[in-house]
């Protein structure tokens, strides 16, 4: 197995000392088949314990470990020591508050996901003895690849309108919106509209498109928030020129 | 524990240059420029051709010209942008479902190239 | 709470319809214009054959419906383009390119409605 000494560049900001982040350089061995993870994991056990940093499956399903690696938001552990040089920089996520070195501060976005109901919202509320609600495979290819979102933010460190307008509810949040609204199973469509088609929805995405170029599970946000702008401009036309439509 | 999450602001005039995809996406919308400049060409047409003849002759003149050559060659650079860059969204604006598979982006796609060559196609054959 | 649902669908249409419409149409158009510029007028550019054309009901729907689209397509997204500059006075900046937008869509028609 071939090993290669990586200068890893580490983001390190400690709040309780520190006013601003500064880089810290780190001499790695690393084998061919690591990932930066491995990298941050070994200056973790063998050369520097106080760096923070969040990881858990290392197998991309849990959406921990989303950072810059050079500047581009990924994984951690999908972003393979091989596909870089000999000099690899990470940061924490763009667009983010960071709590302390790789750490960001998430509550912004766990807001905007709660507030968007990503759960099923039954048409009708049925007694579990009238049986299961069903769907077709069909029907479930439709949304299907939005359920695959493990709420990295990958797409919101890439997205700038989300880092130019902080309001902006977002990729993943709309996406995952989206998802639900086109459960066959679902009814909550009203009540999702309220959030997403304000204006601080859907709206101020400008289709930039970074955020489905970046994401590691290929959910690709902006296509879903693309079919909830022309879904969301029908309803305006439906509401304002055609008002006999109204249910 | 004290918290005193650090923030990092983005420029709100230059982020465009921070990543290639960003300035790739601001040239895209920048050709709105070039498609308002042409479509406000078009209605000064439009008015020169209600004035009669020779208002129409002296738009013609005045197209007739290094500037009008340059004007349209710059409009014909942002419109042709513009239409790639439109057209190779498409499927994601506008995906389509046949059963239980979707319809492949490229195909997608290419109905709307093939659709652009025809349009232009019929526009020359008719207009030149 | 609720928030307002959004009005940018009125504009968003157009922006939409208009992308698609510049998309197939407005690079021959350009080429037949440049065509003129460098001295060969192409016939539909002859006064008689276009005035011919504008005079036409069908025409003239055509004319319209392009400059239209056109038009606000292309002033929704200066729209967004200034914001993404740094312009934050969106207010102003709206009722600027919209204003641009409705006069050229008032003096097509003035114009459109003269050619008979």
């Amino acid at each position: 197995m071939s090993e290669r000494q990586i200068q890893l560049e580490v983001l390190r900001y400690n709040p309780e000392t520190d006013s601003e982040p500064r880089f810290q350089t780190y001499s790695v061995p690393c084998l061919n088949e690591w990932v930066v993870l491995d990298a941050l994991n070994y200056v973790k056990d063998n050369l520097d314990p106080t760096v923070s940093y969040r990881w858990s499956c290392h197998m991309a399903v849990c959406g921990s470990c989303g950072m810059m690696v050079n500047g581009e938001p990924k994984l951690a552990c999908k972003a393979f020591i091989h596909e870089y040089g000999d000099q690899i920089r990470v940061e924490p996520l763009a667009n983010f508050p960071i709590e302390r070195d790789l750490v960001t501060v998430v509550d912004d976005f766990i807001g905007k996901l709660a507030s968007v109901k990503p759960y099923l919202i039954p048409k009708e509320d049925k007694p579990v003895s009238a049986g299961e609600y069903k769907q077709s495979p069909v029907e479930l290819k439709t949304f299907k690849q939005y359920t695959l979102c493990i709420n990295c933010m990958l797409c919101y460190a890439a997205c700038p309108q989300y880092g130019l307008v902080p309001e902006f509810i977002g990729p993943a949040a709309i996406s995952l919106a989206h998802r639900y609204n086109q459960d066959s199973r679902d009814g909550g469509r009203e009540q999702r509209q309220e959030v997403i088609a304000s204006h601080d929805g859907v709206w101020e995405c400008s289709f930039v498109g970074a955020c489905s170029e970046v994401c590691p599970k290929h959910v690709d946000p902006a296509s879903a928030l693309q079919q909830v702008k022309v879904a969301s401009t029908i309803d305006w036309y439906k509401e304002h020129l055609m008002p006999w439509m109204k249910k | 524990m004290s918290r005193k999450p650090y923030i990092r602001e983005m420029s709100k005039t230059n982020w465009f240059f921070s990543q290639p995809r960003y300035t790739r996406y601001m040239a895209r919308e920048v050709t709105c420029i070039f498609i308002l400049a042409y479509t406000i060409l078009l209605i000064f047409a439009l008015k020169n051709l209600a004035d009669g003849p020779e208002a129409y002759a002296g738009f013609l003149e005045a197209l007739n010209s290094p500037l009008g050559i340059l004007f349209n060659l710059a409009a014909l650079v942002g419109a042709v942008y513009h239409s790639t860059s439109w057209f190779n969204v498409t499927p994601q604006a506008m995906p389509i479902q046949r059963g239980e598979e979707f319809v492949p982006g490229s195909i997608i796609v290419g109905a709307h190239y093939g659709g652009w060559a025809l349009i232009s196609l019929i526009v020359l054959f008719l207009g030149v | 709470m609720t928030v307002a649902k959004s009005n940018k669908p009125i504009v968003w249409g157009p922006f939409a319809a208009g992308g698609t419409i510049t998309a197939f149409v407005t690079p021959v158009l350009v080429l037949l214009t440049l065509f003129a510029a460098m001295g060969f007028v192409p016939s539909l550019l002859t006064y008689e054959n276009l005035h011919a054309f504008a005079a036409n009901w069908l025409g003239k729907l055509v004319i319209f419906g392009i400059i239209l689209l056109s038009l606000w397509h292309a002033a929704h997204r200066l729209r967004v383009t200034l914001h993404d500059f740094g312009i934050r006075a969106d207010t102003w900046v709206a009722i600027a390119v919209y204003f641009i937008a409705s006069l050229g869509t008032i003096a097509t028609l003035f114009y459109l409605l003269r050619i008979s």
